[in-house]
C-alpha cells in the first residue's frame, strides 16, 4: 500500500484514505461565457497525461477531508512530494537533478 | 453497570423524542477483545474559523485540539480534531453541547449529529490487531498514542477512531453502517485472538 504524506494532517497516511482529483493548477477562466469553443475545450477536456512527473490534486477524503496537490511519477507511482492547496507550483522538486 | 447508566441517559434524552438506538446493547467477547455498542451520546460536527475557537472551547468547556490526530477530553465531553477547522464532539455526560454552542456568537458552524453516528467499543489486549483487521492505519501506540483521534476507513465504512487508552478503542460510525462495522469487528475479534 502507498503511504501518502497529507499536509495539513502533517504525516503520510494509508492510501485508501485518499481520492484522486484530476490534474492540479487548472485555472477556470475569469470569464468563461467568453471563451471560444476551442479554448473551452482546451481548459475543460485537454490534460497533460505526462509520462513521467505529473501535477495531481488529491483528497484526503477519509481523513481532513481536504483537498491537496501532489507531485507523482507516472512511470514509478511514486509520489515525489505534496503541498497545500493554493500554493503555487514548487519551483524546484526534492531529488531533482540540479 | 453499562445498562444501568444506559438507563440514566435514556431518561435524560428522552425529553424530545424516544432514542433507539441501532444494534443496542450488543456485545461480543473473544479471547483477548470485547467489542460492544457504547450508550447513546450527544454528539455534534463543529465547523469553525481560527478566531472562534476561544469562544468556542470555553463555551463547550473543552479546549478545542489545534494538533493534527488529537483530542480532548473534560468532564465526560471529548473533542476530537478531524480537519483544520473540523471538530466532532462527543458528550457522555448527557449534556447537550449544541446547546452550548448555541449561545457563542462567534462564526460557526455547530450541527447535532447524536443519532447519526453510533459508538462501539473495542477493548482488550488484541484490541489494536482488531481494529487493524479492516483500518490501514498505523495503531502502534508510538504512532497511535492515548488520546489520538482520527477520521479514518475500516473495510468499506468510514469511521472515527479515537483511543481512549492504551488497550481501548471508541470506533464512532453511521448508524446505518453500524451492521457492518460491528460484524467486520466480530469476526475480526475472533481471528485476533489466534
Amino acid at each position: 500500500m502507498l503511504l501518502i504524506r497529507c499536509p495539513y494532517c502533517e504525516e503520510e497516511r494509508p492510501e485508501l484514505e485518499f481520492r484522486n482529483a484530476g490534474e492540479a493548477h487548472i485555472a477556470r477562466p475569469t470569464n468563461i461565457a467568453a471563451e471560444s469553443d476551442d479554448d473551452f475545450e482546451k481548459f475543460f477536456f485537454i490534460r497533460a497525461n505526462p509520462k513521467g512527473v505529473i501535477y495531481e490534486r488529491w483528497r484526503h477524503i477519509h481523513g481532513c477531508a481536504r483537498f491537496f496537490n501532489a507531485v507523482r511519477d507516472t512511470v514509478t507511482d511514486k509520489f515525489v512530494m505534496t503541498y497545500k492547496a493554493g500554493e503555487p507550483k514548487p519551483a524546484k522538486l526534492p531529488g531533482a537533478p540540479k | 453497570m453499562a445498562k444501568a447508566a444506559a438507563k440514566t441517559k435514556a431518561a435524560a434524552a428522552s425529553a424530545s423524542v424516544e432514542r433507539r438506538p441501532a444494534l443496542a446493547g450488543r456485545t461480543l467477547s473473544a479471547p483477548g477483545v470485547k467489542v460492544e455498542m457504547l450508550p447513546p451520546a450527544e454528539r455534534i460536527s463543529l465547523r469553525a474559523p481560527q478566531a472562534s475557537l476561544a469562544a468556542l472551547s470555553k463555551a463547550l468547556g473543552v479546549t478545542l485540539p489545534a494538533k493534527p490526530k488529537s483530542s480532548a477530553t473534560k468532564d465526560g465531553r471529548t473533542a476530537l480534531w478531524l480537519g483544520p477547522d473540523e471538530w466532532m464532539i462527543i458528550d457522555e455526560a448527557g449534556t447537550d453541547p449544541l446547546a452550548d454552542c448555541a449561545k457563542v456568537t462567534a462564526l460557526h458552524s455547530a450541527v447535532g449529529i447524536s443519532h447519526r453516528n453510533v459508538g462501539i467499543s473495542v477493548a482488550g489486549p488484541a484490541a489494536a490487531v482488531t481494529v487493524n483487521s479492516g483500518c490501514p492505519q498505523d495503531l502502534s501506540l508510538e504512532a497511535f498514542p492515548v488520546g489520538a483521534a482520527s477520521r479514518t476507513i475500516l473495510g468499506k465504512s468510514e469511521i472515527v477512531l479515537l483511543r481512549t487508552a492504551a488497550d481501548a478503542f471508541r470506533v464512532e460510525c453511521w448508524r446505518s453502517f453500524s451492521d457492518y462495522v460491528f460484524t467486520l469487528l466480530s469476526e475480526a475479534a475472533g481471528d485476533a485472538a489466534n
